[in-house]
């Protein structure tokens, strides 16, 4: 029996149909992109700012009053508590009222004016690196220019910025560290993962198990235009949400789209493709429903802790590089952040997009496979 | 055409080691009602999807429609219509809809025509557009009977099509399968309601994998009456108490 076009255009009304008819899960599609881009656009901050800082000052004076101000300035820190002594300053940092201790000790502004480099100690609460990491790289600027217009004149040799040793800082693609920058564009990876897997994983054992599957088998309908006729209907559903979170991404967050939006669509084509393949092969194994949501779930936490979404790729080790490796997510990821944030064309697009057209190749030959055509 | 449209022989069936169907043989006619008994679990929806290529025996041959139950399945699926026990076409999706589906993917012709003449046929015209789910039982059953007709098979194989139907709408069905029968179309029918066996051509019993008899409701009254241990009980009919008796007798040799 030939491959039909009719009857895999049976299949994808069908499905198209039914699609609609599921009201909640219809919702879902649109309403989750747009949920997580608000919720992770806004809410995760690998950046936070403002965070709450105690000062014990031994020694108030002109020149420690506007460090203080400029340790502020900066926007990292907010001093939120004065506490008289250092122990009960330890105390707050201990129990984390704040993230930040700063010590001015007795006799700084006295040893400062003499030329003697006296020490300001910040003891920071690093158990989150990440929360202190930006903070304690601006602190080191901070002692370069904070105190530039207090020192002028006689006391100017004394300004610290003559010190050997000054922090640069040089972050590029997104200098000022926003992490809605590389979340954004991540979460068309993470959002179309999730949709794409899930649904069309439920798609065979929805049949399955709501007996469809058996009258299915009993129509001459080749199981090729079975899986192709489910995936369709989702590439469509795919682009939807592809435009709801770049529309979300220039409008909520203003990030920078400097390449082509027509490369971004083609990859996320392949994309979408990779990531129903594995959904409906998951499909053709689960036996029901519950299966086939469990692996989904087992399929995308990879997707969203190694794929470099969550966590630095580069942070990770070998392995774990590999296991993204393979993943059709971290690909994507790398395209959708090289096309908006570098403005990359095709010819550094190329590296990534050809693992992801592998991955769905295969993926797709073994779910071909799997697909039962009796009940046994 | 004359002869067998079914015909199985030694036809075996285990699941994880327990024997569904154990060396099944019969044959059905063209043009008959072939009616298929057991009680629950007898193997009788084992026995039906192996005849229409939806299950692979472990054992025996047979052929449907003068196509091996193995190598002939794509020609059975395209010939036969099946209608599960359970109601199989998608309850989201409405009378109209599910029936424009099955057209498709028969490749047929006249699709609409088909789909029209169907709907008018089975009374649903109106309700055309009410979702399949929304249906009764009794109407559930006359759209899926509808469906399996839409191909014009030769053969239609129905696994307890009446189950859960009230007894008017199984008079009508019956009536349907009748017309059918008399157009040439040969069923074969699953069932435990012993008024629709009497209103088949021929029987066959069927008790924990095992074919126990077969043939015309007269012929097993006649041959199993005398038998030595057979009760009358007194029930709708002599076939139930004959079946009752066949049933005893298989499990006195099975001890």
């Amino acid at each position: 029996m030939s491959l039909s076009l009719l009857r895999l255009g049976a299949v994808v009304r069908k499905e198209f149909i039914q699609m609609s008819r599921d009201r909640l899960s219809f919702a879902m599609m649109v309403a989750v992109p747009l949920a997580q881009l608000v919720l992770f656009g806004y809410a995760i901050n690998f950046d936070p700012r403002g965070l709450p800082t105690a000062v014990v000052s031994a020694d108030n004076s002109a020149l420690t009053r506007s460090l203080v101000a400029a340790l502020q300035n900066s926007g990292y820190f907010k001093v939120t508590e004065r506490p008289d002594t250092l122990a009960e300053g330890e105390r707050l940092l201990d129990i984390g009222r704040v993230q930040f201790l700063l010590e001015i000790p007795a006799g700084f502004t006295r040893a400062l004016v003499r030329g003697e480099r006296p020490a300001l100690l910040l003891a920071a609460d690093a158990a989150d690196p990440t929360a202190a990491g930006n903070a304690l790289a601006a602190i080191g600027e901070l002692g370069a220019s904070a105190l530039r217009h207090e020192l002028k004149g006689a006391l100017a040799a004394r300004a610290p910025g003559a010190a050997p040793f000054e922090m640069r800082l040089h972050r590029r693609y997104n200098p000022e560290g926003i992490t809605a920058y590389n979340i954004v564009p991540g979460l068309i990876g993470v959002v179309l993962t999730m949709t794409m897997v899930m649904m069309t994983a439920m798609g065979v054992a929805r049949e399955l198990e709501r007996g469809t599957m058996e009258n299915l088998l009993a129509m001459p309908v080749q199981p090729l235009e079975v899986m192709v006729g489910k995936i369709a209907p989702y590439i469509v559903v795919g682009y939807v949400q592809v435009a709801v979170i770049l529309l979300g991404a220039h409008f909520l967050f203003a990030v920078p789209m400097l390449g082509s939006l027509t490369l971004l669509s083609l990859c996320s084509l392949l994309f979408i493709v990779a990531s129903l393949t594995i959904g409906v092969t998951f499909s053709s194994i689960a036996r029901n429903m519950t299966q086939a949501m469990q692996m989904s779930i087992f399929f995308l936490l990879p997707c969203i802790l190694l794929s470099g979404f969550m966590f630095p790729f580069r942070g990770m080790p070998g392995w774990a590089q590999a296991i993204g490796e393979v993943l059709p997510v971290t690909h994507f990821l790398r395209i959708v952040r090289g096309i908006l944030l570098k403005g990359h064309g095709w010819a550094e697009v190329w590296h990534h997009a050809w693992p992801m057209a592998v991955f769905s190749i295969v993926v797709l030959a073994l779910g071909a496979r799997r697909f039962r055509r009796t009940l046994d | 055409m004359t002869g067998a449209v079914i015909e199985v022989e030694g036809l075996s069936k285990s699941f994880g080691g327990k024997r569904a169907v154990n060396g099944l043989s019969m044959s059905v006619r063209a043009g008959e009602i072939f009616g298929f008994l057991g009680p629950n679990g007898s193997g009788k929806t084992t026995s039906i999807r192996m005849m229409c290529g939806l299950l692979t025996p472990d054992g025996g041959r047979g052929t449907t429609l003068g196509h091996d139950i193995l190598s002939g399945r794509d020609a059975i699926k395209r010939q036969v219509g099946y209608m599960t026990q359970r109601f199989s076409y998608y309850e989201d999706l409405s009378i109209r809809e599910n029936l424009e589906f099955v057209v498709r993917l028969y490749e047929m012709d006249r699709r609409a025509q088909r789909v029209d003449a169907a709907l008018e046929r089975l009374g649903l015209v109106s309700r055309q557009k009410q979702l399949a789910g929304s249906l009764s039982g009794g109407w559930k059953q006359r759209l899926a009977l509808a469906a399996s007709l839409l191909h014009e098979p030769r053969l239609l194989l129905l696994d307890e099509p009446t189950a859960g139907v009230d007894p008017g709408a199984r008079r009508e069905f019956w009536e349907e399968l009748h017309r059918l029968a008399a157009e040439g179309i040969t069923v074969l029918v699953s069932t435990h309601y012993m008024d629709e066996a009497a209103r088949c051509h021929r029987l066959a019993y069927i008790a924990y994998g095992n074919l126990l008899a077969q043939g015309t409701p007269d012929e097993l009254v006649a041959r199993f009456e005398r038998d030595p241990g057979f009760e009358a009980h007194g029930g709708v009919s002599r076939l139930e108490d004959i079946f009752i008796h066949l049933m005893k007798r298989s499990q006195g040799a099975e001890a």
